[in-house]
């Protein structure tokens, strides 16, 4: 059993936090990491920034950019995660986009995923036909977990498929939409997540895009294993800095 | 015939195309990729797409033999006009096409992204034709530059939407025009304006432009006794004109394809955008392709004086004819490229785009035989840059 399939067996709701690599500063990372730690957050993504993000609304765009302009690259944030077992044990996923990973070279990428102990990617611009003719092996072979996204568009035997194809979790995002945050989920949305419970997949569910607040943690918690918050909490540290985590935490849980 | 420089069932060029896209596109281009051979077959579609062509675009668009532009050059020069297509460029071919396609989807809102703004206007146009909402996303420095294509996509009824991130142009509005569409899966068509995005939009563009080499082969049957010209020269940004005068002669392997990109400044300034010299294969908007990025696989901002060529990226389908040497590439700088123009227009009487005057430029780069037939596509006319032209040779 990997950290991932460990974390998600336990007998509670998951809170995942994601930030970007080098936002708001260069060399954050491995202190965010562990602050977040201490504040019980159950599972980190970390955010290899990217030009070009195009699943992402405005916050995560601002600060895959301020992140480059900080100097952040593929290398650097292999470096600063040297260590970082040696202090977290709980899961941590990279996600990012395709074309850093391509040019940093697959195998190479997945190489340093495992000597570091990163145990999942999340790759939007991946796709699962591509995944699985070439790179699924090589996946397996590092024993990383690869994290697929469904949407409320996704069809049940695509659903089923990514399912058949997942050994760790599935992402699922909230609504038709770019990475962002919202007040509360709609009728549409919530029946959404009864739907998707309601298809008994090996693979527990996780949501992410929109979950903000306590309100929105909640109702994603409802039906699913857990939620993901990404652009409400760089909105945060953007504005209050990274040493005040447990003011956001305490908000949620 | 299996064409090796065509699509393949799997949406490659040889290792370039594919479709490259987040979960969230996935079932809109999966129907579009399961339907657009299909519909694009029928009858109904076929006439209506012709009727439009002949009688709202203008087709079939002059082969002009360009007699002092030959004497000139030495070789017998064929002008193939786009210019002179409805909205002043060969973008609206597939804009028609699109929007019919959109129509039998049942889509109600289009949403297109724009360079130098042709693409926009040629969206604006058949959306007003069509009753459809049309939304158009421009970088800001285009915006900008090509102000006279927002004042007619506005007239045209169509909101143009600033594109602020990144470089502010080409490239940016694509990504806005993507997350647009991530945001509206239902009822949204994107129209794209170039042979670039996931399978099967750079086959869907190259589809609906290759138009344009069809009645190449059929002009040049009655002006010369012979199908094939000995070049076919055209400029490529993202790819679409080029894709459509190059598309009936892919096959052709006696017809040499010249493909002319935008050198900027030059190609070692650090300001050009000269994807297939300049680029590595990468990932931009969904495709495998050529692309200009840095060692740590980040997009890098391309530069042409021409708003419509400086796309980071090249169409799937050129980056394999670039890789296998099916066509030439050449890259023209700015000021070669301003002299085309101008020249151009004191030779013929015809004022081109800026994007086009870079392939009237490989004129002085090549050598021909005397009875070499030479066409260049003549994709777009110089309005829109009457302001660029007027500034650079001060007027």
């Amino acid at each position: 059993m990997n950290r991932i399939q460990n974390k998600l067996s336990e007998n509670k709701k998951i809170l995942s936090i994601y930030f970007t690599a080098g936002f708001p500063n260069l060399n954050d990372t491995k202190s965010l990491i562990e602050n977040l730690v201490l504040n019980s957050v159950d599972m980190i993504e970390i955010g290899l920034p990217f030009s070009d993000p195009l699943a992402d609304g405005p916050t995560i765009q601002a600060s895959s950019t301020q992140a480059l302009k900080n100097g952040m690259t593929t290398t650097i944030l292999f470096e600063q995660l040297k260590n970082i077992r040696t202090t977290v044990d709980i899961p941590l996923i990279i996600m990012g986009y395709f074309n850093p990973m391509l040019q940093f070279g697959i195998e190479n990428f997945l190489q340093q995923c495992q000597e570091t102990g990163i145990d999942g990617l999340i790759i939007p611009d991946l796709p699962l036909e591509i995944y699985l003719s070439e790179y699924k092996e090589l996946f397996e072979s590092h024993g990383i977990a690869m994290i697929f996204l469904i949407t409320p568009q996704t069809s049940e035997e695509r659903i089923r498929l990514i399912d058949a194809n997942s050994d760790a979790f599935i992402y699922m995002v909230s609504s038709a939409s770019v990475t962002g945050s919202r007040d509360s989920f709609d009728e549409n949305q919530l029946a959404y997540f009864e739907r998707i419970a309601a298809m008994n997949l090996k693979n527990p569910q996780i949501i992410g895009f929109g979950i903000s607040n306590k309100t929105t943690f909640e109702q994603a918690v409802k039906h699913q294993k857990g939620a993901i918050i990404g652009s409400s909490f760089i909105q945060f540290i953007s504005k209050n800095g990274t040493d005040r985590i447990q003011n956001f935490i305490r908000n949620i849980l | 015939m299996n064409s090796t420089y065509n699509v393949n069932e799997k949406g490659f060029y040889g290792d370039f195309g594919g479709a490259f896209i987040p979960e969230m596109l996935y079932p809109n281009v999966e129907k579009l990729r399961e339907q657009y051979l299909s519909i694009t077959a029928e009858q109904s579609f076929q006439d209506e797409f012709k009727a439009l062509l002949k009688d709202y675009v203008g087709r079939p668009t002059p082969l002009y033999y360009a007699k002092r532009l030959s004497e000139q050059f030495n070789a017998k020069i064929y002008l193939k006009r786009e210019d002179l297509c409805h909205t002043g460029a060969h973008k609206i071919n597939n804009t028609i096409g699109q929007i019919l396609l959109a129509k039998r989807l049942g889509k109600t809102r289009i949403i297109a992204e724009t360079g130098a703004g042709q693409h926009g206007v040629a969206t604006a146009t058949v959306c007003a034709l069509m009753g459809l909402q049309c939304i158009v996303y421009m970088g800001e420095v285009d915006i900008e530059r090509q102000a006279p294509n927002v004042a007619r996509m506005k007239m045209l009824g169509a909101e143009v939407r600033p594109a602020s991130s990144g470089s502010k142009t080409l490239k940016d509005a694509t990504n806005e025009a993507i997350r647009d569409w991530i945001s509206n899966p239902e009822d949204t068509f994107y129209i794209i304006g170039s042979v670039v995005g996931p399978h099967p939009y750079p086959d869907m563009v190259a589809r609906f432009q290759s138009v344009i080499s069809e009645e190449i082969k059929s002009q040049l049957l009655q002006k010369e006794n012979r199908e094939n010209p000995d070049y076919v020269i055209a400029c490529v940004g993202g790819g679409s004109n080029a894709a459509g005068a190059f598309y009936h002669f892919l096959d052709e392997e006696n017809v040499k394809l010249i493909a002319v990109e935008a050198a900027g400044k030059g190609i070692d300034s650090g300001e050009s955008a000269a994807t297939s010299v300049l680029g590595k294969i990468g990932i931009i908007h969904g495709s495998k392709t050529l692309l200009m990025q840095t060692n740590d696989g980040q997009i890098t901002e391309p530069y042409s004086i021409s708003a419509g060529l400086d796309y980071p990226g090249v169409g799937p389908m050129h980056a394999n004819l670039y890789q296998t040497q099916r066509a030439e590439f050449i890259a023209i700088t700015d000021d070669d490229a301003m002299r085309a123009g101008i020249e151009l227009a004191q030779t013929e009487g015809i004022i081109p785009a800026i994007e086009t005057a870079h392939a009237f430029a490989v004129l002085k780069h090549k050598k021909f035989e005397p009875n070499d037939v030479v066409v260049i596509n003549l994709s777009g006319r110089g309005d829109k840059d009457l302001n660029t032209y007027t500034n650079y040779f001060k007027l």
